[in-house]
């Protein structure tokens, strides 16, 4: 069995150790004896919307952004939203996932328009949310680091991953943090956030894998060294909240 | 110093330093800390009365190592700098270290200054003193929960520099891209450096880089040559914008286990006898480079330079080697991806399989989001590492590190205390063999203060 990578935008949209949640699929494919093949999708290079069977998206600066959002406004972000709509899963973090949204909501300038593929919408805050994150979801904690300005609210398609605990998640008011919408997954959660939310990155796995090899049970990892870094992050968190 | 707030500033700071002594506690932040509040100009009061005016070390890595190889030049040439010595680099570092160099009437017993200043305080710093040389190293990403991105830090760094006095030197890093850019928005002079050696390049590859778009025109840059993460001989195909031409330059770099040689082509000199620096690993020798242009720029002769390097000894967990039962602990202090990768870079350089003291904390010196390890590329590393003992804060995260990174389970064990830690590291090192100890900031000074304890090391504020 194979499985495909898509790193988006990996020389623009991978700070804080965004690289990590890619290192992470991987390793837990390669640990289960399935080979796998990352590659990065770049802006100004068409993209081949049939190959990828997980996109991956992390947060960028400021200046990465802009060019990505331009890059996303073309034949490339119909390339993404057709794989997505064809069966493909998707992580995107902080900037990648306002950016899988309708629209990013700046300031004092007009919305920029996203994919439109998960049903969120984003506006700029004044404060920045920076800090540890806990929230709790139906299949385990996440744990990881927030690092944003833009709030961002559900819309009735979307469903919350997971409940805040510690932190601010999706904008500090209403306790949610991330959103699933179909195989896509968004979240604020750097930290890198899959090594230490391992039952997320099998979700992903077993949705990626689908699409080309069908259902796929995972054959279950020693997870010793990820539920350690978990705990240990999470009583961090709690302690200094 | 003859402004009386100035004058009060200093009289509490020291009566501060004071009080810390007679209880018998180091560090340098809180005396500092009285005086600003008391006078936030206390720095450019003070610092006024300098004969041969102050020098700014900035830029993410590489301040403490520049900053004593300039005090150790300076002082070659007979001049008495005044140094936050300690890596206690934010404004009240600064503003202690006067206090800890001038009398109740605030008469400094140096002539220059030689202050290493946080990335992130650089902006406040210049438009707080009129210094006389500003260096800046280079730019990574460095704990993003404190300075943010690099984008955003360079463009309030450069909206400072516009405003500088054009009788400033600024002094640059030409192989960095988004440093070169500073120098176009200065109107006084420029000293630029850089690797001109087209066989050096790092063992580590290059995961990473925050410097893929041309700070001009925002398209992608093209390198020839890679030296660290981002730093090479880069231009942007589209706009023209290219490495500017080194007044400082390096054309043959020679890395051994310890040292290396550099061999300079400068604007002045055409030939040199090669520079000794007696500290392992290409990144230093670009500290060097970096120290040379500075005396350059305070027209002191190169031969002068060279010496006070050749003769340099290393700061707090600057790759500093302390001998303990027998055995040898190599400290390296790592905060970002760039500096553990250059660090890493040298330890492969080294050669053997080395056995590892690996510490990670999340306190604000050290950084409070750990997600850089992720950055860093501990894969490079992983096939070489013989056995390695975790501790910290966030051990847990660094051990899963280590595993992901392919290290195998029977060779990484978590410690919990800091001397079991060292017990458990030097237990299972050999008579005479070394272990390497990589830790984040605070983490360092735990281990130290443990070393310290035992009678291995003196305690750093002593340094």
């Amino acid at each position: 069995m194979d499985l495909r990578i898509a790193h988006l935008y990996p020389d623009l949209m991978s700070v804080y150790g965004d690289r990590g949640n890619v290192l992470a699929l991987a390793q837990r494919a390669r640990w289960r004896d399935i080979a796998v093949e990352v590659r990065a999708f770049t802006a100004g290079t068409a993209f081949d919307a049939d190959w990828p069977d997980l996109w991956f998206f992390g947060g960028g600066q400021d200046q990465g952004q802009d060019i990505v959002g331009a890059d996303l406004a073309g034949p490339n972000g119909d390339a993404v939203r057709a794989s997505l709509a064809n069966g493909a899963a998707a992580l995107t973090i902080c900037g990648g996932y306002q950016l899988l949204g309708h629209e990013y909501l700046p300031e004092n300038a007009p919305a920029i328009p996203g994919l439109g593929v998960l049903d969120v919408r984003t506006r700029a805050g004044s404060l920045r949310f920076v800090g540890n994150l806990v929230a709790e979801t139906p299949d385990g904690v996440l744990v990881g680091f927030e690092n944003h300005s833009g709030r961002t609210y559900l819309g009735p398609n979307a469903k919350p991953l997971g409940t805040v605990v510690v932190g601010n998640g999706n904008n500090g008011e209403d306790k949610t943090e991330g959103a699933v919408q179909g195989k896509i997954v968004g979240t604020y959660s750097h930290g890198s956030c899959l090594p230490k939310n391992p039952w997320l990155a099998d979700r992903l796995l077993a949705w990626a894998l689908e699409r080309r090899h069908g259902p796929q049970k995972l054959i279950p990892l020693d997870d010793r060294e990820e539920k350690a870094a978990s705990e240990q992050a999470a009583e961090v968190a709690k302690a200094r909240a | 110093m003859p402004d009386p707030l100035a004058l009060l500033a200093n009289a509490a700071g020291k009566l501060t330093r004071l009080g810390l002594q007679l209880s018998g506690r180091g560090g340098t932040a809180l005396p500092g800390l009285v005086a600003l509040t008391i006078d936030p100009d206390f720095i450019a009061a003070v610092a006024s009365s300098l004969a041969h005016g102050v020098v700014l070390v900035s830029g993410t890595n590489g301040k403490t190592t520049t900053t004593r190889m300039l005090s150790d030049i300076v002082r070659a040439t007979g001049w008495g700098p005044i140094h936050n010595r300690s890596g206690s680099n934010l404004e009240r570092g600064i503003a202690g270290a006067l206090l800890t160099e001038n009398d109740w009437r605030g008469q400094l017993r140096g002539d220059i200054g030689m202050f290493e200043v946080d990335e992130a305080s650089l902006p406040r710093v210049l438009g707080r003193i009129s210094p006389r040389v500003v260096l800046v190293t280079n730019l990574f990403r460095d704990q993003l929960d404190r300075y943010f991105e690099v984008d955003q830090l360079a463009r309030r760094i450069g909206d400072a520099v516009a405003k500088l006095d054009p009788r400033v030197t600024l002094v640059l890093n030409a192989d960095d891209p988004i440093v070169a850019w500073l120098g176009q928005r200065h109107g006084g002079p420029v000293v630029y450096f850089g690797v001109d050696d087209p066989a050096v390049g790092g063992l580590v590859p290059q995961a990473i880089s925050d410097a893929t778009r041309c700070p001009r025109c925002r398209q992608p840059l093209r390198y020839e040559r890679v030296v660290l993460a981002h730093e090479g001989d880069w231009s942007c195909p589209s706009c023209g914008l290219a490495r500017p031409e080194r007044d400082v330059s390096a054309t043959r770099v020679v890395l051994t286990s310890l040292s290396s040689e550099i061999q300079l082509r400068t604007a002045v000199a055409s030939a040199f006898d090669p520079v000794r620096v007696p500290i392992a690993g290409l990144y230093n020798a670009y500290n060097a480079l970096a120290a040379l242009a500075v005396a350059r720029a305070l027209d002191i002769a190169l031969p002068t330079a060279a010496l006070a390097i050749a003769n340099f000894r290393p700061a707090f967990g600057r790759l500093e080697q302390v001998a303990v039962d027998g055995r040898e602990l190599r400290l390296i202090l790592v905060k970002n991806p760039a500096g553990f990768n250059a660090a890493i870079g040298a330890l492969l350089e080294m050669g053997g399989r080395p056995r590892l003291l690996a510490a990670l904390n999340d306190r604000d010196a050290d950084g409070r989001d750990v997600s850089w390890i992720w950055d860093a590329d501990f894969e490079t590393l992983a096939p070489a590492v013989e056995h390695a003992v975790v501790t910290g804060i966030r051990s847990r995260d660094l051990a899963n590190r280590l595993k992901y990174a392919g290290i195998a389970r029977d060779r990484i064990e978590v410690v919990d205390q800091w001397g079991s830690a060292i017990d458990r590291a030097l237990g299972g090192a050999a008579p005479g063999g070394e272990v390497v100890v990589l830790a984040t900031y605070t983490a360092m000074l735990a281990l130290r203060g443990e070393l310290a304890r035992r009678g291995h090391v003196a305690n750093f504020w002593e340094d």
